[in-house]
């Protein structure tokens, strides 16, 4: 999977009805895909912050960033540079493990740093978080153990260092 | 920056001077006074000044029209939503300021969506009002229940579904203020019916909340000055003007600018009237069907100075072989339009009317010279003289639509307001009548709506009671929303309608001709053949005056009768030929450089090739 054209975009709106079948309809019609998409409340209770991952060279982001920036209730639009922000995902796993394997899929779940959350006689749900190439690693180390379910969250970011992008002018009035 | 206030935001002339708010005159200023929601609704509409609305009753809007008729606000009953939202937007165009339009829930709403998209897409001011169920029902498939917002959401500007009573003078200024300023557009105001019905409070001004919006109206003086710089080293430029200008009231800075440079200037289909037709440096119109000289020019420049325009495909032909050797100053109030099409050297995000000042201000401090473009001039005067708009005599003695079409364009003048649908006759009507002044043309340019010219003439004349506003139609436009002649004969708005009756789908027909061997697939419509309708029949019934004209020696007395009647709206059937076509074409999806003067003619290029 090449992360080659994927940016990472933190996108500030009013916390209103609606506002994010806004920013995902105008993926969809200007054709943008979206790779993954987290939303939820900052600091300030008006404001949500939506995490969006998209798959598109330069110039088409600068299309859709320019689109969004549009929409009435968008207030702030932040490109977070993968090396200078820190990117999570949490994933949620539920794996076979009878008996015989159990030591092995456990032995796992603490070279990750992850969490075993729920036991069953032959599963394990694990808990883990971190970013996408880890969860990625994850999986791929679970696999041979057989995965009956899963289920991801879309991917959250923040800047590094004390700087905030959820204060400033545009912010104001929210 | 402090928040725009909302009391002289609606019913503005341009965006620009909606920015300049503070010098706004009488504020309205309503202390809380006890209303009901509808009550706070037609309240809110007075306080922003609105002076007519068109629109259509029905159950869940029910509530609002009761107030509605107690108040100074002109209600225009239509007889179809669709020409409600025509008429609004016709209204906004020819006014400047915004056009409102009122339906009821479900199909009322849903009849609002073409006129919705059209203003969209040619940026026209205008605030829908639709009902909506009450809000327990929302949600329930209730009757006539349709979700406006979501539907509308890819076409609006912005738009609300209002929650609560308390919100009504707020969103109301809220929409007023989106829809006419920045880049203008529809704006959709959702209101469920037990929120009309319920008790609250009116106070006014409101105060806006829209943190998010913050247009820019005020270019970066660093790219003004690159850009003057690229115009002083430019061998063949072109101004190439768009609608924007018209929006932006820009119009005599423009003509100050081209007259300053005197660099060629072309009008896109949305901007004809923003310079003189008559002036010497315009080239008339670019694109499809655009003039010789201008797509040409388009094409061999050297420098586009784009002003409100978008780099449409109907003006660019095939985008990659599009002015190949140009680079670009591109400047619109908004950024999402600048580099969308076509890369921009020099970006510039602004209102025009600033931009074209502060050009010409740091033009006037280089020195640069209309001398300069000595060369360019004689090329293109030399294409002017060659390849002019024309058209030729129909050879089987019909009646020849351009004819018919310059001569209204002749005898009616340049004061009036001319509003077409959408196919030939609109083209003709762009290329046969002059346009000197700003706001005398109205058409459906991006969405290319057929259906458009009736109602939006109507909300034309409305708004200009005093002008004389002729729709140029054809005949298949006019079967589309015909019916608002009832609404004019009504209410007193004597437009005229000049149908452009070829009995068929012309521009259709024409492609059939050019691209599909002939094969007249479901073109034909009769109204020649079988005069279905009969139109001056037609034009009776809906209580207009109905007048015919089939021969070149009526055309010019016809059109002075119906100069005479002012009473009543006029409809003309002009019976003309079917086979005329409109020319010259660029064929959709092929490069600029293969258009064609006249079937079968290329304009010989090459040898004047620079």
């Amino acid at each position: 999977m090449s992360t080659q054209n994927k940016h990472t975009l933190s996108v500030l709106v009013e916390n209103k009805p609606g506002v994010l079948a806004r920013v995902s309809g105008l993926f969809s019609r200007r054709s943008f895909n979206i790779d993954s998409l987290a939303v939820g409340e900052t600091e300030n209770p008006d404001v949500s912050r939506i995490t969006i991952v998209v798959n598109a060279d330069s110039s088409p982001l600068e299309q859709v960033t320019k689109q969004l920036n549009k929409l009435v209730n968008v207030l702030k639009i932040v490109e977070l540079d993968p090396q200078q922000s820190v990117q999570r995902e949490l994933l949620l796993v539920k794996v076979r493990a009878e008996r015989a394997v159990r030591g092995q899929v456990l032995e796992t779940v603490e070279l990750f740093r992850a969490k075993v959350i729920d036991v069953a006689p032959d599963t394990l749900t694990i808990e883990a978080t971190g970013n996408p190439d880890k969860l990625d690693a994850l999986l791929r180390d679970l696999e041979p153990f057989g995965i009956k379910e899963m289920v991801q969250s879309g991917l959250v970011a923040i800047g590094r260092g004390s700087r905030s992008i959820t204060t400033g002018p545009a912010l104001r009035a929210a | 920056m402090t928040k725009p206030t909302p009391e002289t935001l609606a019913n503005r002339a341009n965006p620009a001077t909606v920015a300049a708010a503070a010098v706004a005159p009488a504020v309205i200023t309503v202390p809380p006074t006890p209303a009901t929601g509808a009550g706070s609704l037609v309240r809110s509409l007075e306080a922003l000044g609105v002076e007519v609305v068109f629109g259509i009753p029905g159950g869940t809007i029910l509530p609002a029209y009761d107030p509605l008729y107690d108040s100074s606000i002109r209600h225009i009953l239509v007889r179809h939503e669709q020409g409600a939202g025509h008429a609004a937007t016709g209204y906004a165009q020819a006014t400047g300021k915004v056009g409102v339009c009122i339906a009821t829930s479900g199909p009322g709403a849903t009849n609002l969506v073409t006129a919705i998209a059209d203003a969209y897409m040619d940026s026209v001011p205008i605030v829908a009002i639709t009902g909506q169920v009450s809000r327990p029902s929302i949600g329930t498939d209730a009757f006539q229940e349709a979700d406006i917002q979501g539907i509308t959401l890819p076409i609006t500007k912005h738009n609300f579904l209002i929650q609560t009573p308390e919100e009504i003078p707020e969103v109301l200024a809220e929409a007023f203020h989106l829809a006419s300023t920045g880049r203008p557009g529809p704006v959709l105001v959702d209101i469920p019916k037990d929120v009309q019905q319920a008790q609250t409070t009116f106070a006014w001004p409101p105060v806006l909340d829209l943190p998010g919006y913050r247009p820019t109206l005020h270019p970066h003086g660093k790219q003004i000055r690159e850009a003057a710089r690229l115009i002083a080293a430019a061998k063949r430029p072109v101004l190439y003007v768009g609608g924007g200008v018209l929006k932006a009231g820009a119009t005599d800075g423009l003509r100050k600018l081209a007259e300053l440079t005197g660099i060629p200037v072309v009008t896109t289909l949305m901007a004809l009237g923003a310079f003189p037709d008559s002036h010497q440096q315009h080239l008339g119109m670019p694109g499809m069907h655009g003039t010789v000289p201008a797509v040409y020019a388009l094409q061999k420049s050297d420098l586009l100075i784009v002003l409100g325009a978008r780099f449409d495909d109907r003006v660019t032909g095939k985008l990659d072989s599009f002015a190949p050797d140009a680079k670009v100053v591109h400047a619109d109030i908004d950024p999402a339009e600048i580099g969308k099409n076509r890369h921009a050297d020099v970006p510039i995000v602004g209102d025009a009317r600033h931009v074209i000042d502060e050009l010409i201000a740091a033009i006037s401090g280089t020195a640069s010279g209309a001398s300069s473009y000595e060369p360019w001039w004689s090329t293109l005067n030399d294409l002017r003289t060659r390849y002019p708009l024309g058209y030729d005599e129909p050879t089987d003695g019909t009646l020849a639509p351009q004819y018919v079409i310059q001569r209204i364009g002749e005898l009616v003048g340049p004061d009036a307001v001319y509003v077409a649908g959408v196919g030939q006759h609109q083209m003709w009507a762009s290329q046969f009548i002059n346009y000197e002044k700003p706001g005398t043309w109205l058409n459906s340019g991006g969405a290319g709506t057929m259906g458009y010219a009736v109602p939006a003439a109507m909300g034309a004349k409305v708004g200009l009671p005093d002008t004389a506003v002729w729709a140029i139609d054809g005949d298949g436009c006019f079967q589309m929303t015909n019916q608002e002649l009832a609404t004019c004969a009504l209410e007193g708005i004597p437009v005229k309608i000049a149908v452009i009756n070829n009995g068929n789908l012309g521009m259709v027909r024409q492609w059939q001709t050019l691209f599909y061997e002939g094969r007249y697939s479901n073109t034909e419509l009769g109204t020649h053949k079988h005069r279905i309708p009969d139109f001056v029949k037609l034009a009776d019934a809906l209580g207009c005056v109905g007048l015919r004209c089939e021969s070149k020696d009526d055309v010019d007395a016809t059109i002075k009768a119906a100069m005479e009647i002012n009473d009543r709206p006029v409809v003309i059937d002009f019976t003309v030929g079917k086979d005329a076509m409109v020319w010259p074409m660029v064929a959709a999806g092929t490069s600029n450089d293969e258009i064609m003067f006249a079937r079968d003619v290329r304009p010989a290029f090459e040898e004047d090739d620079l």
